[in-house]
Formats: C-alpha cells, sequence, structure tokens
C-alpha cells in the first residue's frame, strides 16, 4: 500500500508513530545503506553491522528530519557518519583489517575481463585518504553529483571539485607506479 | 572526465551487484521495528517530545544551568543527532549552541533573520560562510569577535516552533546573557570576580578575549614539574640548562584566572611565564655576536637572606627587509573537538594576522587534517593573499583527529617548495589531541626529529581548554626547533605572529644553552627558578650533538637564580660537622658570584661558538628600589609563578606584594602586557581560595 508515497510523506508518518510507514521506509532503502556501507568498509560484516546500526538510529533520527534535503541524501548522510565511525574505532583499537587488500586479491583470481580493473581500484582505495575514498564512493560509485556529495559529506562544493581533482592525480600516480612495476 | 577517474567508475559498476544477505536485512529491520515500538510506547506514556520542548523552551536560564549535563554532545556537532542523545536534549544543545557559538558565525546582523526562516542547516551555514568570506578585512572580523549578537543556530531542532519562539526572545534578552554565558563556565565561583574583570578589559588586553562555551574541563594534559631544589655550591658547582623561548604557558595561566580557577600547578611553567614579556635588554650590534647577556643581582624581594641573579639575554634583531623569505605550512587541526568559539574561529583569525605580516614573496599552504587529512591550499604566495584567505575560511571542523598523518603531509608540502636560503616552517594549530593514527608521543617526537635535520622545524600554537595536550605539543615544538605558544585571545595572537612574527619565525642561533659556574666563595646556595623541563647534563653543554632550544630574531630570554651569599645565616642546608672547608678560588676573583658560559650555534652551521661572562659584584645592587624596572618587574612574574605553584621557596610574600613589585616594575608598558598581569595578580588573589581543578 505505500509502494507510491513518497520518502518524504513516509518519514513524516513514520515520526508521528506509524510503524507500517517506518517498516516500508526501512525495505525500501535497507539495500542502499547496505550496499554503501560495503563499500565504505569493504566487509561483508561490518557492512550488516553499519546497516544496522543506521536502521536502529532511524528510530530517533527520523525526528530530526524536516524535508529540507532529499530523503536519500539525508540517509546517505547517516549512512557515511556510521561507516565513520565504525572504522575510527577499528582504526583506534588497532583492529583495521586490509579489507580492501583482501578484496583485490579477490577480484584478480577471477578471470573476468574486469577483475584487474576491480583489484587496482580496491588496491587505490586501500591507499586514500579517507576524504578521498569517501568521496570516490559517492561520486563514482554512487553516481553522485558533486552538489549532492557535498552535502552529505558536510563540506562545500569547492571542495568535492578540488577532491576529485586529487582524486584523479593520486589514481594516475598508483597507475603509473603499477605500470612500472 | 579524465581516464582514470573513468577507469575507476567503470570497476565500480563492474564489481557483482552489492546484495545483503536476506537473514541481515531481516534481523536489522526486526531490531529498528523493535526499537521503533518501545520509542512509541514511551511517547503514549506522556514523554511526547515535542511537550519537553516546550517545557524546556520556556525558560533558557533553566537551559543554562543544566548545560554541564550535554557538555558531552557539544565537542562534536556530527554526533549531536546520533541515536543516544534524547531529543529533549537536543533542544538544549540547540540552544546553547544559537545562541552562545552566534557572535563567532552569525555576528553580521544582516544574517540575523535567517532565525525566523526555516532555512536547511547548510543553507545556513553557506550562507554565514559567505558573508565571512567577505570580509576578508580582519578589522572586521575582530570587531566581529568582540560583538556579541545572538543569533540562530545550525540545529535543525531549533526549527520547530516553540524552540524558535525562544530564540527570538532569546535576541530580546540579550545583555543578560552576556553576562550569564561568561559566569556559567567558571561554575560560579569568582562570579563577581569575572564580571569586575570584564569591566577592567576595556584597558587591559584581554580586551578581545573570547567567550567560553560550556567545554571539557580538567582533561588538559600537563608534564608533572618538580621545582628545581636548592643545591649546595660545594657539591654541585655547576648549573646547565637550555634556554626557552616558549610563552604558552603566560597564556594558559591568563586564559585560566580569567575564567576564574587557579590553573593546575604543572601548567604553571615559571620561565615562560617570566618570558612572555619583551625586556629592554642592549640589542647587539650585528649578527656576528647573535645576542648579549646582561647581568644584574639584586636582593631577593621574598626572602631577605638571599639575592636574586636576573640573566637576561637578548637576540638580534632583523630589520624587515633582511629577513629571508618564508615558506610556511599552516597545519591545522579541523577536528570535532577544534568546534569552540575560542579555537577554530579564533585560529582563522589569528592566521589571517599572520598573513597580513608577510613579505609578498613569502608562499604559505595549508593542510588541515581531521579524521583525514588533506592539502586545503598548495604552497601559495601572499601575493594572491585572496586565495589564501579565502581557504582560512573554508575550514570547517569535524571528526577525529589524524594528526600524525597531517604532520606528514606537511613536511611534505614544505619539502616541495623548500628555499634553502629562506626559512621553511610548519606551523601546526591544533588543540593537541590526535587520536587518529600515530598517537604516540615518542614516535611523533622522533618523527619531528627526523625532519628538523632536513632544514624544517615546526612551531606549534595551542589552542582551547579543557582537552589542551600541552605535554605533546611540548614535545613537539622542542624537538621540532620551534616554538610553542598558547592563543587564547585575538590579542596573543597579534602579539606572536605580528609583534614578534621576526623571532617566532626567524632563527638567529640555535642549540644555545648555558652554563653558570657557582663561586664556593661568595655563593653557598643557588636554586634556579624554573627551567625545570630544559635541565641538561653538565656534560652535555660543550657536546654539540645535544638538542636545546633556539633563539629567534628579537627574543629575550631572562632567567633568575636565587643565590644564597656564602656566610648568609639564610641557607637552607646546614653546614657539615665533618666537612673541611678548603679556599680554592684564588683571592682576585673573590668579587666574582660565578661565571657564565653560553653556546651557541648559528642557523646555518653544525658547530657551536662560546660567550663567557664573569658575574661580578659589579652588577650588584643593595637595594631593590635600584634595581632596573624590568628586573623588578621579572622578579615579581617571577613570584607569581612560584606562589602559583604552591610557593614552596617564598615564603610569606603575598599576591598583594607580587601586585606592588610589580607596579614599581610597570614602566611604559606600551602595549599594556604588564597592566595585564597585575589584573591576573589580583584575580588569583580573589581565587586563591579555591582548589585548582582536579584531573
Amino acid at each position: 500500500m505505500y509502494m507510491n508515497t513518497g520518502d518524504q510523506d513516509l518519514a513524516k508518518s513514520a515520526a508521528r508513530g506509524d510503524a507500517a510507514s517506518f517498516q516500508a521506509l526501512l525495505e525500501r532503502h535497507y539495500d542502499t545503506i547496505y550496499a554503501v556501507a560495503f563499500r565504505y568498509s569493504g566487509l561483508r560484516e561490518d557492512a550488516e553491522d553499519i546497516a544496522q546500526e543506521v536502521c536502529t538510529s532511524l528510530v530517533t533520527k527520523l525526528h530530526s528530519y524536516r524535508g529540507q534535503s532529499q530523503f536519500k541524501t539525508w540517509l546517505y548522510r547517516i549512512t557515511v557518519n556510521a561507516a565513520r565511525d565504525l572504522h575510527r574505532k577499528k582504526a583506534a583499537s588497532g583492529k583495521l583489517h586490509q579489507a580492501y587488500a583482501e578484496l583485490s586479491d579477490l577480484a584478480r583470481e577471477e578471470a573476468t575481463e574486469s577483475a584487474g580493473d576491480i583489484a587496482w581500484l580496491y588496491q587505490s582505495l586501500d591507499r586514500l585518504a579517507e576524504s578521498l575514498r569517501e568521496t570516490a564512493i559517492l561520486v563514482l560509485a554512487e553516481g553522485m553529483n558533486h552538489k549532492q556529495a557535498a552535502e552529505i559529506l558536510d563540506v562545500k562544493e569547492s571542495t568535492i571539485s578540488w577532491r576529485m581533482h586529487e582524486l584523479k592525480n593520486q589514481l594516475k600516480a598508483f597507475a603509473t607506479e603499477e605500470a612500472q612495476a | 572526465m579524465t581516464e582514470e577517474l573513468e577507469r575507476a567508475k567503470r570497476a565500480f559498476a563492474a564489481q557483482e551487484p552489492i546484495r545483503p544477505k536476506g537473514d541481515a536485512r531481516r534481523a536489522a529491520i526486526a531490531a529498528a521495528m523493535t526499537r521503533f515500538e518501545q520509542e512509541e510506547k514511551g511517547a503514549a506514556q506522556g514523554n511526547s517530545v515535542r511537550e519537553r520542548l516546550m517545557e524546556s523552551g520556556g525558560s533558557v536560564l533553566a537551559a543554562f544551568k543544566r548545560r554541564r549535563i550535554m557538555n558531552i554532545a557539544l565537542p562534536k556537532r556530527s554526533h549531536m543527532l546520533a541515536g543516544g542523545v534524547s531529543l529533549a536534549a537536543l533542544a538544549f544543545v540547540a540552544f546553547n549552541i544559537g545562541i552562545l557559538q552566534g557572535p563567532y558565525r552569525f555576528s553580521d546582523p544582516g544574517v540575523t533573520p535567517v532565525a525566523n526562516k526555516p532555512a536547511k542547516d547548510d543553507a545556513a551555514t553557506s550562507l554565514v560562510d559567505a558573508v565571512s568570506g567577505q570580509s576578508a578585512d580582519i578589522a572586521t572580523e575582530v570587531s566581529k569577535l568582540v560583538q556579541p549578537e545572538a543569533a540562530p543556530a545550525e540545529n535543525e531542532a531549533l526549527q520547530s516552533a516553540p524552540a524558535r519562539l525562544t530564540l527570538q526572545e532569546s535576541v530580546g534578552a540579550r545583555p543578560k546573557f552576556k553576562a550569564e554565558s561568561r559566569i556559567a563556565p567558571a561554575q560560579g565561583v569568582l562570579a563577581g570576580r569575572a564580571r569586575e574583570s570584564d569591566g577592567l578589559a576595556g584597558v587591559a588586553p584581554g580586551d578581545d578575549r573570547t567567550q567560553h562555551i560550556y567545554q571539557d574541563q580538567g582533561r588538559d594534559k600537563f608534564v608533572d614539574i618538580t621545582p628545581n631544589p636548592v643545591k649546595l655550591v660545594s657539591e654541585a658547582p655547576v648549573s646547565t640548562f637550555s634556554v626557552d623561548v616558549d610563552t604558552a604557558s603566560y597564556a594558559f595561566v591568563r586564559s585560566e584566572l580569567n575564567r576564574g580557577v587557579l590553573p593546575q600547578k604543572d601548567a604553571v611553567r615559571v620561565e615562560e611565564m617570566i618570558n612572555y614579556f619583551d625586556y629592554s635588554y642592549d640589542v647587539p650590534a650585528d649578527r656576528a655576536v647573535p645576542f648579549n647577556a646582561e647581568l644584574s643581582i639584586m636582593p631577593t624581594p621574598w626572602n631577605t637572606e638571599t639575592k636574586l641573579l636576573r640573566i637576561g639575554i637578548k637576540g638580534y634583531d632583523l630589520p624587515k627587509a633582511e629577513a629571508p623569505n618564508a615558506n610556511l605550512v599552516f597545519l591545522i587541526d579541523t577536528s570535532g573537538s577544534m568546534n569552540a568559539p575560542d579555537k577554530l574561529p579564533l585560529l582563522r583569525n589569528a592566521f589571517k594576522l599572520l598573513v597580513s605580516g608577510l613579505k609578498p614573496d613569502d608562499t604559505v599552504a595549508i593542510v588541515a587534517y581531521a579524521g583525514s587529512a588533506g592539502t586545503v591550499l598548495e604552497p601559495t604566495r601572499i601575493s594572491e593573499k585572496a586565495k589564501i584567505l579565502a581557504a582560512l575560511d573554508q575550514l570547517s571542523s569535524g571528526g577525529s583527529t589524524a594528526g600524525a598523518e597531517g604532520i606528514r603531509q606537511a613536511y611534505q608540502l614544505a619539502e616541495s617548495v623548500f628555499d634553502k636560503d629562506g626559512v621553511n616552517r610548519v606551523i601546526l594549530a591544533t588543540d593537541g589531541d590526535f587520536n587518529v593514527g600515530i598517537t604516540d608521543t615518542e614516535e611523533l617526537k622522533s618523527f619531528v626529529e627526523r625532519k628538523r635535520e632536513t632544514g624544517i622545524s615546526l612551531s606549534v600554537l595551542g589552542f582551547g581548554q579543557g582537552n589542551y595536550n600541552d605535554e605533546l605539543m611540548q614535545t613537539l615544538a622542542q624537538n621540532g626547533n620551534g616554538n610553542a605558544a598558547y592563543i587564547d585571545t585575538l590579542n596573543e595572537a597579534r602579539k606572536t605572529l605580528v609583534a614578534e612574527a621576526g623571532s617566532t619565525l626567524f632563527t638567529i642561533a640555535k642549540d644555545v644553552k648555558l652554563q653558570l659556574e657557582f663561586n664556593p666563595e661568595t655563593v653557598k646556595e643557588y636554586r634556579l627558578i624554573g627551567y625545570e623541563t630544559r635541565q641538561l647534563n653538565r656534560e652535555d653543554f660543550n657536546n654539540d650533538k645535544v638538542d636545546a632550544g633556539d633563539i629567534g630574531a628579537g627574543h629575550s630570554v631572562t632567567a633568575l637564580y636565587e643565590l644564597t651569599p656564602a656566610g648568609s645565616g639564610g641557607g637552607l642546608v646546614d653546614d657539615l660537622r665533618y666537612k673541611k672547608t678548603e679556599n680554592t678560588a684564588p683571592a682576585e676573583l673573590r668579587n666574582e658570584y660565578g661565571f657564565l658560559k653560553i653556546r651557541y650555534k648559528q642557523p646555518d652551521s653544525d658547530t657551536s661558538e662560546l660567550i663567557e661572562v664573569p658575574i661580578t659584584t659589579d652588577a650588584e645592587v643593595a637595594e631593590i628600589s635600584q634595581a632596573s624596572k624590568d628586573t623588578r618587574f621579572a622578579a615579581s612574574v617571577a613570584a607569581f609563578g612560584q606562589v602559583l605553584r604552591g610557593g614552596r621557596y617564598t615564603g610569606a610574600y603575598s599576591y598583594d606584594d607580587i601586585v606592588a613589585l610589580a607596579q614599581s616594575g610597570k614602566g611604559d608598558d606600551p602595549y599594556g602586557y604588564r597592566g595585564e598581569f597585575i589584573t591576573l595578580v589580583q584575580l588569583a588573589n580573589s581565587g586563591q581560595a579555591l582548589e585548582p581543578l582536579k584531573k
């Protein structure tokens, strides 16, 4: 029954206490949350943790959603923050895996045409600074424009542009290294 | 889009679709639904969020009283909306941020109407940024800083109707807030005094002191200091230490006292307090011998039995035209903990001041670090000042602190435009709270040490209170051949970065060590006041490999020794019954108290040079009143520092005595620094019944 109801309306009625609306929202967006979390963390278990954390936190956070930004943008923002938090916790406790490196190795073993590219991508992501990685995920993988990415990461549009520029340079450098190796 | 980005994009797309496992999905949704139902149940029982908002909105003052409860949520804006914080608390936070942060971000009256528009937070933020971007003029910035204007917050919670209403009321009630917000951080202590000091601020340099929002307290980290003990000349005739030109301790003590609390003892480094002030010692004529040593001896103000030896060193002052080009990298902490009016906004203005004082050919680069580090501005000439100022305006805070990564990047940038004839310096601005990456002090220290060899030095500007990591800052600055300053007000920024830019930036002598040998004929005991963290071994003096403090252009360094003359009854150590007294000093040296040796290296040299000066009775005066004003003032600062540290050697010497002595040595005081010191002593006097903040 909620298939055609917009995110904004669902969010509003969920905030007013409608459980069915809340559930519909979760069903609709869980996969996106998970995908972003997975790209961010590179680990299935972590992505699941992050996604669950985001879902439960929505209960209280929905009250502060006032429809100024697109619901999806707002949700991305929460997801990115949750992913960052977990990342930091792991980094602080010294448990940060070389998740990307593992993914890269996995991809390399596959015989598909794009395997080499994927392996290279993960290797590169692993070496990028957090801010660049976030930007890359949002802009390149999720297909956001700079304005949306800026809104999600709480930075200026120009910063995203700068980061993309920086990203390009760094990827280029990695590619050169790869070619020389 | 370029080739590399296309490739990355293709690779992302080629990933097999990322699909969650069905059971994880179900579990997550089920957990969220359970939580949802619990919340709703609570709401049905009357804990409705909106009702709570109304209630609290009734009295903003009530919100202030309860501020302590939510300070946990304040430092990190991004976490304010985190799950654990109830919405009622959110409303409080909104008030705090709105009113207290307002003056710094929303000070232009033209922006105020935003309060009534339910604009989304990002729009509001960018509007403000646009406003501050237009006013690159620092003077305007300064006037904004001191002109409080209650204004809206960026918190979404504010946009609910009751909250908005209250905010409008608050605009009307502004003057009341001003007083209230000053008092609250001091936890009510010294409330009257704090207000009085506001009145005095009209003449004191603390004028543009920032208002404080409630923040972390008592988490400032300092190295433990044990005051130098009294030493017997017969047992240890030689005293060796490194110069220290840092002034951070004084500014920190000042900001604590201005908040109405006595600083913790280890925050008080007496030598840094003494060296905060400029003394009119003779300036050397040329660079060949880059400094003069000036000596004076007078009776100790706090002990009639002893004498106070003052050693004053003034560095050669570089005329601005002769100043080498500067290649500076600002390394700026933009982590969540910097999100306070006395941190990032102050820092921005401080750097603007510094930039305004540089030459067109100097270059500046900016690296910002929070969760990760990034180059905000590539090395840019001062001639493109607008670009630099715009980059500074863009800085915003949030996230944890990957300080080590930032340091690494900053050095890289400095190396990229290394100027072998110029000054190459990284200026780190932070509250010292590194919590991501290398957080080990030792590791950071050795990194900075290695980089020192390449000719790039590190200066540290400390900001903020409550979470200030002084220990780390000192370590970094001391090992990076730099200096550490603590910036608590814009005026302090002006002093450090503009008035004393020469001494902050241009080193004229490095590894400056002092060694005194006392004459047992004339001196029985001695005690070095301060410099506890700068002690060197006797043999280190002649070892050029041992690092010591640097002196910048125009820097003055003052060291005080308390001496107990031989034969005086005022000694603390009794004579030995079985000791054989030997007379070793030749008769012609009997008018000497001791012998001062100074070792230093020219900035570009690795071998040290030596200056030797005998300390003779010629420099002695019989009465305190005969001593120079500078000497008297330095003594009063030393007394104050020691009393703040517990007054182990100062006997019954009181704050009133200190004020009287400082008054007598105040002199011209063109910038009001000394006048401000006197105000501080008075503040401490009324606060002495208070316990210092416990850790």
